[in-house]
């Protein structure tokens, strides 16, 4: 066959817990570094050793970095799933195996190359020890690979170098066995493949990063000082990740003391706790947590919305129901977080696409749930949050100043003639608050239980609407400050495509093939709720607007219909919900088959 | 209604403390519990407590979760933040709070219901963390609100006012706490306001997690004959063991305590707790010997009271993680958020 250059994929099969990440993470960094747009998916399972696990590596020249469930070539390094992994190989394709053992028959297909490599052979010869070998088995993989796709060996040792400055050993192991796989192949296959690598220049101003990590170093830029959690994949590296910027950049170089408190909970509703807490007493405070913990929370979250109390909660969507796939992604907590506890309320959400959107939202989410004092949802998912994602590098504005809200300092608090609580003075329906430990005249009484525009408590009707009805024009009111939908509008186009979230990459991706495939549309990506004026005419534009996002039951779509009085028959879902991140050839097929039947 | 202010009236005869307030700068709103309620008596005491250690009103948090005892807070320091939060959920407000603002002086009311069942797991974690909180139990064995059903620290053989028996063993914060690890544990009558108001002002004045169980009658649904937390038969069985006198920092220690029978525990702010022990041998700084007195008078029949333990060395959860001093939100931003600069430099890491 002809050859593909920088335009291909491949899987690697392993099984958990053998410290193949970490040669994952070195074959996608190198390919990086080699300045040719990659993207790779971790699909992992929820277990800490010896459940199959997979790592998919797509490489494209045009920047499109969705995944991609069609591989050119697979490494079937894990027995139990032979019969599965080899299944996936396209015709044509090639297969990876460890020929330590025989080929073995599962494995067998006529219309696919195979490439054998002793593997552990070549790995219990050069290592001692049964930990060495298992984990240099990985980094020799990576050694083959590299040959087989024209990985350049300088690269995958300048990164040994670097992760490895301090342990002179591992770094000798690391490129021993490097050289083991990339010796290999060289000399017993024609390298490269068809399918390889060329140097180009199109990652220098990007960075690899996952959205957990974007999202910590977003609240301390953002200020945040008070984090409370409760450990829950795949939210958990979020918080890891703001403890290490913190240690790095809030200790206070003369006393040593820290300008921030990690507060690990006994559970979400605790951890809630401590950010509404912690909010009250005037600090940027937040939680990163995933559906279940949602779920745990709603009695709170509704005692934030109706006391007016800012939180900033970061929902790293995993698949529900109940504990559904810890370990898989989805978009499952829509409709959960935009109406999260009982009675009437509604919640200020953003909807990043990536982790640097993920970084940038975490921004406005402090702004925006200090401005409203009132909670604020970050919405990514296990995709954003845990994989790495090639990104623009984050820049950050020295001018930023945080939105502290309608807060009143002491002098203000002396100065006026009074202060209530929960009185609409400016008629915008955000009051004026105080922080404890201020100023007498500032002091009020936070509560849950119904309260009049004074802070007062009551059971009086009309005293009681007032307040409910000023709170839902406030959150209303956030719609032109949530982020502002992204649009595409090309010529042409009939239909709408709409979007949330991580399925942006399958979906930008999709609307350009289904442009060059005669069939342009147009492209909205709602970025934040309450919804703005945009989404509702961007909606009103097209007669079929196709939704896509995943979950069963069209989240998104319900709340559009919901809110923007945009008539059913306007939205179609295209959903995904898998637990895998989106292919730009199920956006495409979803909206082909739909169209047929609309047209 | 608790919205209706009292009225502010100042006696000329009422004493001002040394900042120049009186008792009545420390209430609150008109009390809406019932006439003869215990926990009435208990915010008098708090009223007095606040009222001698000559604190601003303004630099205390007043929190509570839900039930009879959770609307207190609105009863005392009209001048203070109060936050009403949710069912057992308010050591988790403290929490936040007070590692926001370790300046804060935080006072948690709550009842056996809202302590003992629902918010059972979030009591422990607070005194697992040392947080710095008086935290105040107004135990009465009962739930009040919704019409006295029996709460967990109802004692086995308590008889409901329905007639209904308690067969179920009873929650005792006192030895919770103590297991926990709590660094001030004690247990006080509402009917006692002599022993209870110098507990107060120690509790408030420790820095850590104090924590007071007052048995505080209920006296709709739970002070009838045959109740363990009745008025009559708190003040039958009720046993101090122990004495504790608040004595402020360069303050003189009076005499009125025998020479010998006086422990000294030194506070955190060079305070002073003198205890006298009312029972010999009684060591309130001794946890083990605590715990086993109070369950050797259990087993007799009595409820021991007073403040039963203290760990002068108690370091408190803002302590423990090392947060700077002062509120949180005082902190410079450009401390806070490290610039475009290194954020430059720090994304060499992801490249």
């Amino acid at each position: 066959m002809s050859s593909r250059v920088n335009e291909f994929a491949f899987k690697i099969a392993t099984a958990n817990g053998t410290g193949s990440g970490s040669a994952n993470g070195l074959i996608m960094q190198s390919i990086f570094r080699m300045g040719i747009p990659v993207t790779g998916k971790n699909l992992f399972p929820s277990n800490i050793q010896g459940l199959p696990t997979w790592y998919e590596i797509r490489v494209n020249k045009n920047g499109y970095t969705a995944r991609t469930p069609v591989f050119d070539l697979v490494l079937a390094l894990n027995a139990a799933t032979y019969a599965k992994d080899v299944a996936e190989v396209r015709s044509g394709g090639w297969l990876l195996y460890d020929s330590t053992w025989p080929l073995d028959e599962k494995l067998i297909r006529p219309d696919v190359t195979y490439i054998g490599v002793p593997l552990a052979d070549m790995c219990n010869t050069a290592f001692k020890g049964i930990r060495e070998r298992i984990l240099m088995k990985n980094i020799a993989y990576s050694g083959a690979l590299a040959a087989l796709i024209g990985i350049d060996p300088e690269i995958i040792r300048a990164l040994t170098q670097e992760k490895y400055s301090k342990k002179p050993a591992l770094m000798d192991s690391n490129q021993k066995a490097v050289a083991l796989g990339f010796d290999y192949i060289k000399a017993n296959f024609d390298c490269p493949l068809p399918i390889h690598l060329e140097p180009m220049d199109a990652t220098k101003d990007s960075i690899l990063i996952d959205g957990n990590t974007a999202a910590s170093l977003g609240c301390v830029y953002a200020g945040a000082t008070v984090g409370a959690w409760y450990p829950i994949t795949p939210s958990t590296s979020m918080m890891e990740g703001f403890k290490g910027f913190c240690t790095r950049f809030r200790r206070d170089a003369e006393t040593g003391k820290n300008r921030y408190a990690i507060l690990q909970a006994e559970d979400e509703l605790s951890a809630i706790g401590m950010v509404i807490g912690a909010s009250w007493a005037g600090a940027r405070a937040f939680t990163p947590t995933s559906g279940p913990g949602i779920s745990l929370m709603n009695e709170f979250l509704g005692l934030a919305y109706y006391a007016e109390v800012p939180a900033v909660v970061f929902d790293v969507q995993r698949t529900g129901p109940s504990t559904g796939m810890p370990t898989r992604t989805q978009q499952g907590d829509i409709m959960l977080c935009a109406y999260a506890s009982h009675g009437d309320t509604k919640h200020i959400c953003l909807y990043p696409a990536d982790p640097r959107e993920a970084f940038e939202f975490a921004v406005n989410a402090f702004d925006l749930a200090e401005r409203y004092q009132t909670p604020v949802f970050v919405l990514t998912d296990l995709d954003i949050g845990m994989n790495d994602w090639m990104i623009p590098k984050l820049t950050w504005d020295d001018s930023y100043t945080p939105d502290r809200g309608k807060v009143l300092s002491a002098e203000e608090l002396e100065a006026a003639k009074s202060f209530y609580r929960y009185l609409d003075v400016d008629g915008d329906g955000i009051p004026q608050r105080s922080l404890p430990g201020v100023h007498p005249k500032g002091a009020y009484f936070t509560r849950g239980s119904g309260h009049n525009k004074f802070g007062g408590y009551t059971e009086d009707s009309d005293e009681y609407q007032e307040v409910l009805d000023r709170i839902g024009r406030k959150v209303q009111g956030a719609a032109t400050a949530v982020p502002a939908p992204f649009i595409i509008r090309n010529p042409g186009a009939k239909v709408g495509i709409v979007t949330v979230g991580g399925c942006h990459a399958a979906c930008v991706e999709a609307i350009d093939r289904l442009a060059q495939e005669g069939t342009p549309a147009d492209y909205m990506r709602v970025r934040g709720f309450p919804f703005s004026d945009e989404v509702v005419e961007f909606l009103n534009e097209h007669v079929t607007n196709f939704v896509v996002e995943q979950n069963r039951d069209g989240q998104m779509r319900s709340l559009l219909l919901l809110e923007t009085g945009v008539a059913g028959t306007k939205l179609k879902s295209v959903l995904f919900y898998s637990g895998f991140p989106m292919s730009a050839q199920y956006v495409i097929d979803g909206v082909m088959a739909k169209m047929l039947v609309t047209v | 209604m608790s919205y209706i202010a009292k009225p502010k009236v100042h006696h000329p005869s009422l004493k001002p403390n040394a900042i120049g307030l009186t008792r009545r700068d420390y209430e609150g709103a008109l009390t809406t519990l019932c006439a003869g309620c215990g926990h009435d008596s208990i915010t008098a005491a708090i009223i007095q407590a606040f009222w001698e250690l000559d604190v601003e009103p303004h630099k205390v948090a007043k929190l509570s979760g839900i039930g009879c005892s959770s609307k207190t807070p609105a009863y005392f320091l009209r001048e203070a933040h109060g936050f009403n939060s949710v069912h057992g959920r308010m050591p988790s407000i403290a929490t936040g709070a007070g590692a926001a603002n370790s300046e804060l002086m935080m006072i948690g009311v709550s009842g056996d219901g809202d302590s003992l069942s629902i918010g059972f797991g979030q009591l422990c974690h607070a005194i697992r963390r040392n947080v710095n909180l008086l935290y105040v139990l107004e135990n009465n064995g009962v739930y009040g609100l919704t019409k006295g059903q029996f709460s967990a620290s109802a004692d086995p053989g308590s008889i409901s006012k329905k007639g209904e028996t308690n067969s179920m063993a009873a929650i005792d914060g006192v030895l919770l706490a103590l297991s926990l690890g709590a660094t001030f544990v004690a247990r006080s009558f509402s009917g006692d306001k002599a022993q209870l108001v110098p507990i107060l002002k120690a509790g408030l004045k420790h820095q850590g997690f104090a924590f007071i169980d007052v048995i505080s009658p209920c006296v709709t649904f739970n002070d009838h004959e045959g109740s363990t937390k009745a008025y009559a038969y708190t003040r039958e069985h009720q046993i101090e063991v122990v004495q504790a006198d608040y004595v402020p920092f360069r303050t003189e220690i009076t005499t009125e305590y025998e020479a010998g029978a006086v422990q000294r525990v030194p506070m955190h702010d060079g305070s002073i707790v003198a205890f006298r022990k009312v029972t010999e041998d009684y060591d309130p700084t001794d946890r083990d010997n605590a715990y086993s007195h109070i369950r050797e008078r259990q087993a007799a029949g009595e409820v021991a009271t007073g403040l039963l333990y203290i760990d002068p060395n108690s370091k408190d959860m803002v302590e423990q993680n090392e947060v700077i001093a002062g509120p949180l939100y005082s902190q410079p931003f450009e401390k806070l958020c490290p610039g475009s600069e290194a954020l430059e430099k720090l994304q060499l890491r992801f490249r």
